[in-house]
């Protein structure tokens, strides 16, 4: 009559530790598909940024110079799309500062605005650098959520990560021009 | 873009969380956005054209006070049946925590998500023991907004994320025309918020209004908001009871019609502010604001440079203060302008191009918001159905 009682407690255990088991495999297959679709956000916006860029060193808004030193940063900022996260990070960085020195206050953007062939130019790349700044901002969230769940010894036990790798944070110099966001 | 916001309060009963969702919704569909609301309402009539019935609110103890929340079976199938057929590019979420729609509407969509968190929760017990489904359901959410830096720091501590900050809008436009009230025969002071709620600080106006009214004989005070202004009202002499009008609870035209006729509004708050909605409020309708300098008051007042300060609790300072002001045309006229380009920025077109920012960074290359099946044995049969539908 013992015996029973304990191979009933001991499958009513089992059944709970593989509810648990099942529940936290959904959980992290569900923030392995937000880190997915959050990487892929940013890169869309990223790739939005460096084509906007391409664009106005092409249109002649800037002095040569700074037309050369853009496209050039652009360049290796869509060069460096297929990269890995550290690489492509330090181009992107490259374009950040380059288009912080570029467009560096109002007094600037304001002569820029009046001196593009199309005026809604500034405005799509303010609205661009911003997204691309937020788009990073929850991608290294929802990264953050993951790697919390996948520490947890349950889920390094039983593998219930599978084969999906470590998730990887984007670090890069993200700040929109001052010339574009301040009002 | 197509949006679907999702209201966790009654919608006919006035509160902060569901005008802000009136404001934003109004806004962005001005904007050429296409908005559904769907929201907890006690009468369905009063619903404007964008809003859907999410059913009945039920009166609940929650979290300290009675709250009117909306959930169970068939508040969760209108919620399902509403993100199915909405179609919508981007779900927006207010109050992920409560439980009522929102938290259904988490659990029932998945797609690009968007949550704003307006309270603070002093009390952690509730996310302790709703952790775990606070935490399943905030993982879905691609985006988390704060509405004030008190909102931001309850996600920081209680959930370990981190949310955008996008203030609460005025609706400036709504403000800044609005013609005055009425005339009234001397500089009128006006205060706005309930009479009987101790925090508000009405006692100590009136007590500044005695020596207002001895250096100011034509001043009047007016007072604008719900609540019974008798108890407090008893302790005030027949003489100055003279120069006090109550216009007691008004409709946000009105409001801004009475705000607009005032010579200078007075915040005397004790405490319990996290925003101070009303001072942006007071300041697109064009009245200068003294306020007492409690940190949610001082910055949005930029540190004292677009609104007087007077020290919390400070009656004496509150009058004289009030006194200069009523005496110096020039500096009201300063405070007018400088309150008009600090409301530009919490202007609620302002707040929702920078809510657009978002949306459009969750949505980038993303399917629409669809419904979530999974993990649901309901769900699971739901499906199960239609697929076999589908396949004869």
């Amino acid at each position: 009559m013992g015996a029973w009682w304990w191979v009933v407690g001991a499958l009513v255990v089992l059944v709970a530790v593989g509810l648990y088991l099942s529940m936290t495999a959904g959980r992290l297959d569900r923030l392995h598909r937000r880190i997915d679709t959050s990487l892929h956000a940013l890169d869309t916006q990223l790739l939005r940024r460096s084509a906007l860029a391409l664009d106005m060193a092409a249109s002649g808004v800037f002095d040569p110079a700074t037309a050369v030193v853009l496209a050039d940063s652009a360049h290796g900022a869509r060069a460096a799309s297929d990269n890995d996260v550290v690489s492509r990070g330090l181009a992107e960085s490259d374009l950040t500062r380059v288009l912080l020195e570029a467009i560096p206050d109002v007094q600037e953007a304001d002569e820029l605005r009046e001196a593009a062939p199309d005026p809604t130019m500034l405005d799509d790349l303010r609205g661009t650098c911003v997204r691309v700044q937020l788009s990073r901002r929850f991608h290294n969230d929802a990264v953050r959520a993951c790697r919390q769940v996948r520490k947890q010894r349950l889920v390094r036990w039983f593998r219930l990560a599978g084969h999906t790798p470590w998730p990887d944070t984007v670090e890069m110099d993200d700040t929109p021009p001052p010339g574009l966001t301040a009002r | 873009m197509k949006i679907g916001i999702v209201c966790p309060y009654a919608w006919d009963v006035p509160g902060g969380v569901s005008a802000h969702i009136r404001d934003q919704a109004e806004t962005l569909i001005e904007m050429g956005h296409d908005v559904s609301v769907i929201t907890p309402v006690e009468n369905p009539d009063s619903l404007p054209p964008y809003a859907v019935d999410g059913g009945r609110p039920r009166s609940v103890p929650y979290n300290g006070s009675v709250a009117r929340l909306t959930f169970g079976v068939k508040a969760t199938a209108r919620v399902r049946r509403w993100i199915r057929e909405g179609e919508f590019d981007v779900l927006h979420v207010h109050e992920p925590l409560a439980p009522s729609l929102g938290v259904l509407a988490c659990w029932s969509a998945r797609g690009p998500m968007v949550a704003t968190v307006h309270s603070s929760i002093e009390r952690s017990r509730v996310l302790v023991t709703g952790y775990y489904l606070a935490q399943t359901a905030l993982e879905k959410i691609s985006a988390l907004v704060a509405v004030s830096e008190h909102a931001r720091r309850t996600i920081v501590d209680h959930l370990g994320g981190d949310a955008v900050l996008i203030p609460n809008g005025v609706r400036v436009d709504h403000y800044q025309d609005a013609p005055p009230l009425r005339e009234w025969p001397g500089p009128a002071i006006g205060f706005l918020g309930r009479m009987d709620e101790p925090r508000k600080g009405l006692p100590i106006l009136l007590e500044a209004f005695a020596g207002i009214r001895a250096r100011v004989p034509d001043a009047v005070l007016v007072l604008i908001g719900p609540g019974d202004p008798d108890e407090v009202l008893a302790e005030v002499p027949a003489a100055l009871r003279s120069g006090i009008v109550v216009l007691g609870r008004l409709d946000e035209a009105d409001k801004a019609r009475a705000l607009a006729s005032l010579s200078v509004y007075v915040a005397p708050n004790t405490g319990g502010e996290s925003f101070g909605i009303v001072l942006l409020e007071a300041m697109a309708a064009g009245a200068p604001v003294v306020a007492s300098d409690l940190d949610a008051f001082a910055r949005v007042l930029d540190e004292g440079r677009c609104g007087a300060l007077f020290p919390v609790g400070d009656s004496a300072a509150l009058e004289a203060t009030v006194v200069e002001l009523l005496g110096n045309d020039e500096e009201r006229s300063r405070l007018v302008a400088a309150g008009a380009r600090r409301v530009a920025a919490y202007d609620w077109r302002t707040v929702a191009g920078d809510l657009i920012d978002v949306y459009a960074s969750v949505t980038a290359g993303q399917s629409r918001v669809r419904e979530d099946l999974r993990g649901q044995i309901v769900g699971r049969l739901a499906r199960r159905r239609t697929a076999d539908g589908g396949a004869q």
